[in-house]
C-alpha cells in the first residue's frame, strides 16, 4: 500500500494497490507524520503501482499539495499509469503544475 | 427492458466496506465478459457513489448501504446506491464539479466521475430521507 524513502532531502512514497476513501485516510496520515519529522524539500507521490483509485486518489495530491507549501515544500507525482489518466485529466489537477 | 439478472445487497456505511461495494458489483458483472476499462469505469463509479454515502449521507455516523445491480436484455447495466441518510439539499450544486462539503482531503468530482465514466447517472434525493445515485452503463461491443 505504501513504502516510504528519504534521500537528499526528497521523501518519497510508492503507493500502490488500490486507492481510494479508506485507504487514502491510512496513506495521509503516514505520509503527514513522516514530512511532519524530516521537513522534506519535496514530496514525491510515485503512482507507478497503484490499480486502482477513485477521486480519493486526486485529494490525496491536493491535500498533500497544501501541506507541503504550508512548509515550504513542493509535491511531485510521477509514474501515473495509462488507467488512471482519465481521471488525472478529469480533475484538472495537471494546472497545478505537481504531475512529472 | 426485460431484466435477465438481478443482485440486492445491503451492508454498514464503513469505510472499509468501499473496496467490498465496488468488487461485488465488478464480480457479478463478469457473466457480460466486460473490457477492464468499462469494469475499471464501473468500480469507480460505485466506489464514487458508496463514499458519498459513507462521507455526506450518513455524515461518517453510520447506517446501512443498499446496492442494487440489474442487467437487461440488451447487456444495460443498472446499478442503484442508495443510503438512507440526511439526503441533499441541492442536486445541482452538489453535481458542480469541484463542489464539496468533504472538507480538505475531498476533491468534490465525485460526481464528475461517476457522468464521465458512466452513461447516464440520476440523483433522486429527499432532504431527511436519503438519496438514490442510479448509474446506467451499457456494456457491449456492438459501438
Amino acid at each position: 500500500m505504501l513504502e516510504l524513502n528519504f534521500e537528499n532531502s526528497v521523501l518519497t512514497a510508492h503507493l500502490s494497490g488500490e486507492l481510494d476513501h479508506h485507504t487514502a485516510a491510512v496513506i495521509r496520515k503516514k505520509i503527514d507524520a513522516k514530512a511532519e519529522i524530516l521537513k522534506p524539500k519535496t514530496l514525491k507521490l510515485d503512482y507507478k503501482n497503484v490499480d486502482f483509485m477513485d477521486s480519493s486518489g486526486i485529494g490525496l495530491i491536493m491535500g498533500r499539495y497544501r501541506n507541503m507549501a504550508l512548509m515550504g515544500g513542493k509535491v511531485e507525482v510521477t509514474n501515473v499509469p495509462p488507467h488512471l489518466k482519465r481521471m488525472f485529466s478529469l480533475s484538472g489537477i495537471e494546472t497545478l503544475g505537481v504531475i512529472k | 427492458m426485460k431484466i435477465k439478472n438481478q443482485v440486492k445487497f445491503s451492508f454498514p456505511a464503513k469505510s472499509s466496506n468501499e473496496s467490498f461495494a465496488r468488487s461485488a458489483v465488478a464480480a457479478f458483472l463478469m457473466q457480460l465478459d466486460p473490457t477492464i476499462s468499462q469494469l475499471s469505469d464501473i468500480k469507480t463509479s460505485v466506489s464514487e457513489a458508496v463514499t458519498n454515502s459513507i462521507v455526506h449521507g450518513y455524515k461518517q455516523e453510520g447506517g446501512l448501504i443498499y446496492i442494487s445491480v440489474a442487467i437487461d436484455e440488451n447487456s444495460l447495466v443498472t446499478i442503484k446506491v442508495r443510503d438512507k441518510g440526511c439526503g441533499i439539499k441541492d442536486i445541482e450544486k452538489a453535481m458542480e464539479p469541484l463542489f464539496t462539503t468533504g472538507g480538505e482531503e475531498r476533491a468534490g468530482l465525485g460526481f464528475a466521475v461517476m457522468q464521465s465514466f458512466m452513461d447516464s447517472v440520476k440523483v433522486r434525493s429527499t432532504e431527511g430521507k436519503g438519496t438514490t445515485v442510479t448509474l446506467k452503463k451499457k456494456l457491449s461491443y456492438d459501438l
